[in-house]
C-alpha cells in the first residue's frame, strides 16, 4: 500500500458478518426443512421455494427501484425471512397467497421501516398473520403427513393437535409422533427434534444465546404444568403444549430474531416469559387454537420498552465479597 | 480456571515472537526523548542546548502530582529542545541528544548480579521509584508511584501484578518473565513492602504456561506471592477486569482499585522498579515486541527510550512488503502510526505490522441488533446504544448510560458483524461527556 | 291496528339514530366543557409581542443568535430592556430594525458577516501522507490524530461544516477537499464555526460588495515546519505586518491575523505574501499596471 492506513483502534476484527450469521441460521433450519420435505413431500418444496424466491425478489426490487440504495439480498436476511415464512404455512397453500405473504413480510413489515435492522416486528410473522387473518380457511386446513407425497394442492387434510384440543373432535396423537413430526401442521413446525438440532447448532456457533428459547419453553412448561395440575380434564398436559403447534419453531427461530428481540439477558428473560405466558393464554382461552405468532408479535411490540428500562448488569454493581 | 465475569472476547493470539530471546537494540545516533506522556502533565526540561549528559541523568523534572521524571537514555550532547511529532501527529516537547559513546552515571549498578536484599523503608522505596520516573508500562503510562500512595483512609490489602498480556501479537512481558523472573519477584517483594501488604498475586494468562511454571517454581519459597493462571480472555489486562478475575471484587463505577483494596502494577513495571530500587537505574529503556504475520524477524528487543522506531524496525528486518498499517502497541488498543519517525516512549510496548487486507475496515452495515456488543462488553454497557446517542449528540443520556465506565477495549467494534465503528463514536462521546463533567465540577 | 312491518323497522331505525345522536351529543358537550374549564384554568399569559417578533424573524431556527430557535430569541428580545447584543445573523439589520420597531427599542446596527475558511490546504498544496480509514467525520478523526497531512492545524476535509449548515452554504469541494462558502447563501449563523474541530472557520465582515481579505491559514508552527507541510501556509514572516499601512495585521505564534475592523482592503499584504496565504475574495482582477509593483517587491 502506498500510504499507511490510519484508523482508530481496534485494528483487528473478528471477521463475523451479517451474512455469516444469516447463513448460520439457514444451516440451522436445514434439519427442519428436510423433515418437512419428508413429511409433506412436493408441497413443502413448492411452498418453501416460492416463499424464498418471492422474498428475495421483493427485497431486490424494493432496494433497487424504490429505495434506490445498495442491494443487499445476498446477506441472506431475505432468504431467512422466506424460509421462516414458508415454515409457518401449510404445505397446500396456493402459490399466489404465498407471494402475497412474502410481499407483506418484506415490503410492509421490513422495507417500509428502513430494511434490515429497523423493523419492529418479525417480518415472517407479520406475513403469516396477515395471511391467517385474510385467508383463514386456507391457512388452517392442514395436510396430513404423507411421506414423500407428490400431492400439492389436493393433499388430504386433517386437524392439528391444537385444533383437536380446541374442538375436542378426535383423540390426540402420541407424544412420540409430535416429537418426530408425524402430525399435521405448518411445514416447519411439526418436527420438534429437527428444530432442536437447529437450536443446538445455533448455540454451538454462538449465533444466538440460550436465554430466549429456554425462557419461552420453560414458561410454557411451567404455566401449562400448573394448569394441568389443577385440572387435567380441561387443560392439556405441558408435553402436548411443548411439542405441538409452532411453539418450538417460534421459540427457536422466530422469537430469537435479532432485530425484534431485546438487547440484554435480563430483557430476554422478560421477553421470553411474556411470550410463554401469552402463548398458553391464547391457546387455552383465546379464539385461535394457536397463539405463538401473536404472542411473539405482541412481545416484539414491547421490545423497545424492555430495551429502554432493562439495562445489562453493569460492572461494579455486584456486591463484593469481603 | 479464573477469568473476569462480564463479557470478553478471544481474538486470534498470533504470538509469533513468543520464546524469542530479548535482543538489545543498537545504540541510536540521535535520541529524541519525549517530555510528555499520554497521561499526566509534561515534565519540564532541566537541561539546555549544548549540555553534556550521561546515561541516567535527569533531563526532565516531574511537573505536578501526576507526572514523571524523564532521564537521558544515552550519553552525549543536547542538540536542542524542540517539538517532535508524537504518534497522533501532534507536536510534543522533546529533548534531542546527539549520542556520543555510552557513558553511564557512576551510581547505576550495571552488573548482572541479582541483588536480593532491600533494607529501604516504605517512604524511601516510593521516593526512589518516583525519582526514577517509572510509569505503568502496560500502555497507559500512569506514574507508578502515584498508585503506591493510596488516598488517605484507603488501605491496600493485596498487590496484583498484571502479567496477563492479553493483547494478541505482543510477547514482551512474557519474555521478560522468562528471562528475569527472579528480578520480577524481588520487585514484587519491594512493592509489597512499599504498600505494606502481606499478599501479592501474579495473574498470567494460560497461554504462557512456561512462564507460569517458571514463576511458580521461583515463588515457591517466597511468602505471600501467588502465581495464578487465568483463562485466556481479552481484555483481562484491564485493571478492573484483572481484579475481578483474581479476587472476585468489582471496582465500582468511577472509583479506583484501592477502593476494593487492590493495587495493580504491570509486570514490566515491576521489573523496572526492581532495577530502580536495587540497581539505581532510572527508566531509560524497555522491552518491546516487533512482530506481524509477515515480519521477517518477529522478536523482543530492549530499546533505549528516544530511539526512533524506524531504526529499531530496521534492525528487526524492516517493514515487510504489503504492510497496510503499522500499529504502535497491541492491535486492540494500540495506535496506528503515520510513519516510523516517532521516538520510542515509555509506553511503547510493540510495533505490529498488519497486512493490506487486514488494514482496511469493511463497509458498515445497518445494526441488526444481534446483542453481540452488549454480550462482549466487559463493563456491562450497551455499545450499540451509546453509539446511537453519540451520533445524535445525546450527552446527558450517554452519561446516564455510563459511558464514562468504558475502558475503550474495542471488544464491541471487534465483534460487530455489521462492522459498525462503535468504539469510534463511543470514544468521542466519552471525551465530550468527560469535558462536560469536568466543567460542571469546576463550577 | 297493528303497524305493518315497514313501520316497525322504520321506528327501530329512528331509535338507533336518535340514541346515537344523543350519546354523541352528550359526549361532545361534556368534552367541550372539560376543555373549556382546562383552557381557562391552565391559561398561561404570554406576551403577544413574542408572536409578533417571531413572525418578523426568518424562522430558520438555526441557533445562530445563541438561543434555542427563533421563538427563544423573540422571547429574549421582548424580555430584555435593550436589544444590545441581541442580533439575528440570518435576518441581519433589516430584521433587527423590524424587531426594534415592534418593541419600540433600538437595534444596534452590525456589519454583515460571512463565514471564511482559514485553510487552503488543497491536495495540490498539501500532500496527503496517510489514509484515514475511520468514521468519515472531522470530529472523530480529530479525536484520533492530526490528519492525513503533515499540517496538524489544517482542514481534515470530511465536511462536518457541510453537515452542520442548514442553509446549504458551505460545501466541501470534492477535488480540493476544502470547504467553500457560498456568499449568497451564508447567513453567518455560526453553525459551521462550532462544528469545525480545528477551529478553522471564522465569521468576518462581509465587506463592501463582499470584498474581504483574510489569512487563509491557522498554522501556528514555526515557519520551516509549516513550509514543509503546506505550500500556502502562513510562515509568520511578518512581511504583511510591515507593509500594512493601517496597522490592521498582527503576527503571533508564527501566524498573521488581519483585524477586519481596521482593514481598509488595500491589498498590499496580498501582494507581499511569499506563500500566497493571504486570500482576497470578490475583488476585480488586478489591473496590469499594478503588477510591476508586485514584481519589484517579490524581487
Amino acid at each position: 500500500m502506498e500510504k499507511l492506513i490510519i484508523s482508530p483502534a481496534p485494528h483487528i476484527h473478528s471477521g463475523d458478518s451479517v451474512s455469516k450469521n444469516m447463513t448460520g441460521v439457514i444451516i440451522a433450519m436445514i434439519p427442519a426443512l428436510l423433515a418437512s420435505l419428508y413429511f409433506f413431500g412436493l408441497g413443502a418444496l413448492i411452498v418453501t421455494l416460492t416463499a424464498v424466491a418471492a422474498c428475495m425478489l421483493f427485497e431486490l426490487l424494493i432496494q433497487k427501484y424504490i429505495l434506490k440504495g445498495p442491494v443487499t439480498i445476498l446477506d441472506g436476511s431475505a432468504a431467512v425471512t422466506g424460509i421462516l415464512l414458508a415454515f409457518n404455512l401449510p404445505s397446500n397453500l396456493p402459490i399466489w397467497m404465498i407471494i402475497v405473504g412474502a410481499l407483506v413480510a418484506i415490503g410492509v413489515a421490513k422495507m417500509s421501516f428502513g430494511g434490515l435492522g429497523n423493523n419492529p416486528f418479525n417480518p415472517a410473522l407479520v406475513g403469516r398473520v396477515f395471511l391467517l387473518i385474510s385467508f383463514p380457511v386456507d391457512m388452517t386446513t392442514w395436510p396430513v403427513v404423507a411421506p414423500l407425497t407428490m400431492n400439492y394442492l389436493d393433499a388430504e387434510t386433517g386437524a392439528t393437535v391444537l385444533g383437536i384440543l380446541k374442538e375436542g373432535s378426535a383423540s390426540l396423537p402420541a407424544i412420540k409422533d409430535m416429537v418426530i413430526g408425524n402430525i399435521p401442521g405448518s411445514i416447519g413446525e411439526v418436527s420438534a427434534i429437527a428444530l432442536l438440532i437447529g437450536l443446538a447448532y445455533m448455540l454451538f456457533r454462538k449465533i444466538i444465546t440460550w436465554h430466549i428459547p429456554v425462557s419461552i419453553l420453560l414458561t410454557v412448561a411451567l404455566f401449562a404444568g400448573i394448569l394441568y395440575a389443577v385440572d387435567p380434564e380441561t387443560y392439556a398436559s405441558p408435553l402436548v403444549h411443548l411439542f405441538s403447534g409452532g411453539l418450538m419453531l417460534g421459540a427457536i427461530f422466530m422469537a430469537t430474531d435479532y432485530v425484534t428481540s431485546p438487547m440484554t439477558f435480563r430483557g430476554m428473560w422478560i421477553y421470553g416469559v411474556g411470550i410463554g405466558l401469552l402463548t398458553v393464554i391464547i391457546r387455552t382461552w383465546g379464539a385461535y387454537p394457536e397463539g405463538v405468532s401473536f404472542a411473539i408479535l405482541i412481545m416484539n411490540g414491547f421490545t423497545p420498552l424492555i430495551n429502554f428500562y432493562v439495562k445489562p448488569k453493569r460492572f461494579g454493581e455486584k456486591p463484593n465479597k469481603a | 480456571m479464573k477469568t473476569f465475569r462480564i463479557g470478553g472476547i478471544h481474538p486470534a493470539e498470533n504470538k509469533f515472537s513468543a520464546g524469542q530471546q530479548i535482543k538489545t537494540a543498537a545504540l541510536p545516533k540521535q535520541a529524541v526523548i519525549p517530555l510528555a506522556h499520554y497521561i499526566g502533565t509534561p515534565s519540564e526540561a532541566v537541561v539546555k542546548r549544548g549540555d553534556l549528559v550521561k546515561v541516567g541523568q535527569l533531563i526532565g523534572q516531574a511537573n505536578g502530582f501526576i507526572s514523571a521524571n524523564v532521564h537521558s537514555s544515552v550519553s552525549g550532547k543536547v542538540s536542542k529542545i524542540d517539538v517532535q511529532l508524537d504518534a497522533s501527529g501532534y507536536k510534543r516537547p522533546a529533548v534531542f541528544i546527539e549520542v556520543d559513546g555510552d557513558d553511564w552515571l557512576e551510581t547505576i549498578d550495571r552488573s548482572r548480579d541479582i541483588k536480593r536484599e532491600c533494607a529501604l523503608s516504605k517512604e524511601e522505596i516510593i521516593e526512589k521509584i518516583k525519582s526514577a520516573g517509572i510509569v505503568g508500562l502496560g500502555g497507559a503510562t500512569f506514574p507508578a508511584h502515584v498508585k503506591l500512595m493510596p488516598p488517605p483512609g484507603k488501605k491496600a490489602g493485596v498487590l496484583i501484578i498484571n502479567a496477563v498480556e492479553c493483547e494478541s501479537y505482543l510477547t514482551c512481558d512474557h519474555q521478560l518473565m522468562m528471562e528475569h523472573g527472579e528480578e520480577i519477584l524481588i520487585g514484587v517483594t519491594i512493592l509489597m513492602k512499599a504498600l505494606q501488604v502481606e499478599r501479592a498475586i501474579i495473574g498470567v494468562e494460560n497461554n504462557k504456561k512456561d512462564a507460569i511454571h517458571h514463576l511458580k517454581k521461583l515463588a515457591a519459597n517466597l511468602k505471600g506471592i501467588e502465581v495464578e493462571a487465568l483463562k485466556v480472555r481479552y481484555p483481562q489486562g484491564g485493571e478492573k477486569q484483572l481484579i475481578d478475575a483474581l479476587i472476585r471484587r468489582q471496582v465500582p463505577s468511577g472509583k479506583i482499585p484501592v477502593e476494593v483494596g487492590a493495587v495493580v502494577q504491570n509486570v514490566a513495571t515491576t521489573y523496572a522498579i526492581y532495577e530502580a530500587v536495587q540497581k539505581n537505574k532510572p527508566m531509560i529503556d524497555r522491552v518491546m515486541t516487533i512482530t506481524g504475520k509477515d515480519a521477517p524477524n518477529p522478536g523482543n528487543y530492549r530499546v533505549r527510550l528516544g530511539t526512533y522506531l524506524s531504526s529499531v524496525v530496521e534492525e528487526a528486518g524492516g517493514v515487510p512488503a504489503g504492510t497496510g498499517k503499522i500499529v504502535g502497541g497491541g492491535p486492540m488498543m494500540g495506535r496506528s502510526l503515520m510513519n516510523l519517525n516517532i521516538p520510542m516512549a515509555k509506553g511503547s510496548s510493540g510495533v505490529v505490522f498488519l497486512r493490506d487486507e487486514e488494514s482496511i475496515r469493511k463497509p458498515v452495515q445497518n445494526c441488526i441488533r444481534c446483542t453481540k456488543c452488549v454480550t462482549v462488553c466487559p463493563m456491562g454497557l450497551e455499545p450499540y446504544l451509546l453509539m446511537a446517542q453519540s451520533e445524535r449528540n445525546m450527552w446527558p443520556e450517554m452519561e446516564a448510560d455510563r459511558v464514562m465506565d468504558c475502558i475503550e477495549c474495542g471488544s464491541c467494534s471487534y465483534t460487530c458483524p455489521s462492522n459498525r465503528p462503535l468504539l469510534d463514536y463511543i470514544r468521542f462521546g466519552k471525551s465530550t461527556v468527560g469535558g462536560i463533567i469536568r466543567s460542571r465540577t469546576a463550577k | 291496528m297493528l303497524p305493518d312491518l315497514d313501520q316497525i323497522v322504520f321506528i327501530k331505525a329512528m331509535n338507533v339514530v336518535l340514541i346515537s345522536l344523543l350519546t354523541l351529543g352528550v359526549i361532545g358537550a361534556v368534552a367541550a366543557m372539560i376543555l373549556f374549564v382546562v383552557a381557562k384554568k391552565f391559561h398561561v399569559f404570554e406576551d403577544p409581542r413574542i408572536d409578533e417578533v417571531e413572525a418578523a424573524l426568518p424562522a430558520a431556527n438555526c441557533g445562530g443568535c445563541g438561543f434555542p430557535g427563533c421563538r427563544g430569541f423573540a422571547d429574549a428580545c421582548v424580555k430584555s430592556d435593550e436589544l444590545g447584543d441581541l442580533f439575528c445573523p440570518v435576518g441581519g439589520n433589516d430584521t433587527m430594525a423590524k424587531v426594534a420597531a415592534i418593541l419600540g427599542k433600538t437595534a444596534v446596527v452590525q456589519a454583515q458577516k460571512v463565514a471564511v475558511v482559514r485553510c487552503d490546504g488543497t491536495c495540490e498544496h498539501r500532500p496527503r501522507l496517510n489514509e484515514y480509514d475511520g468514521v468519515k467525520h472531522c470530529f472523530i478523526a480529530h479525536n484520533l490524530y492530526s490528519g492525513e497531512t503533515n499540517c496538524s492545524w489544517g482542514c481534515l476535509g470530511f465536511g462536518d461544516c457541510e453537515i452542520s449548515c442548514e442553509f446549504d452554504a458551505i460545501k466541501v469541494n470534492p477535488e480540493t477537499m476544502i470547504p467553500e462558502v457560498d456568499d449568497a447563501k451564508c447567513t453567518a449563523c455560526g453553525a459551521c464555526v462550532r462544528a469545525c474541530p480545528k477551529l478553522l472557520i471564522e465569521l468576518r465582515k462581509k465587506g463592501p460588495k463582499g470584498k474581504r481579505i483574510y489569512v487563509g491559514c491557522r498554522n501556528e508552527d514555526k515557519g520551516h515546519i509549516t513550509k514543509k507541510a503546506c505550500d500556502v501556509g502562513c510562515i509568520g514572516c511578518a512581511k504583511c505586518f510591515k507593509v500594512c499601512p493601517h496597522e490592521a495585521i498582527t503576527v503571533a505564534n508564527s501566524l498573521a491575523f488581519i483585524n477586519d475592523d481596521i482593514c481598509k482592503l488595500c491589498r498590499k499584504c496580498v501582494e507581499v505574501c511569499p506563500t500566497n496565504a493571504i486570500k482576497e475574495i470578490n475583488f476585480p482582477p488586478r489591473k496590469p499596471k499594478v503588477e510591476p509593483v508586485a514584481e519589484t517587491i517579490e524581487a
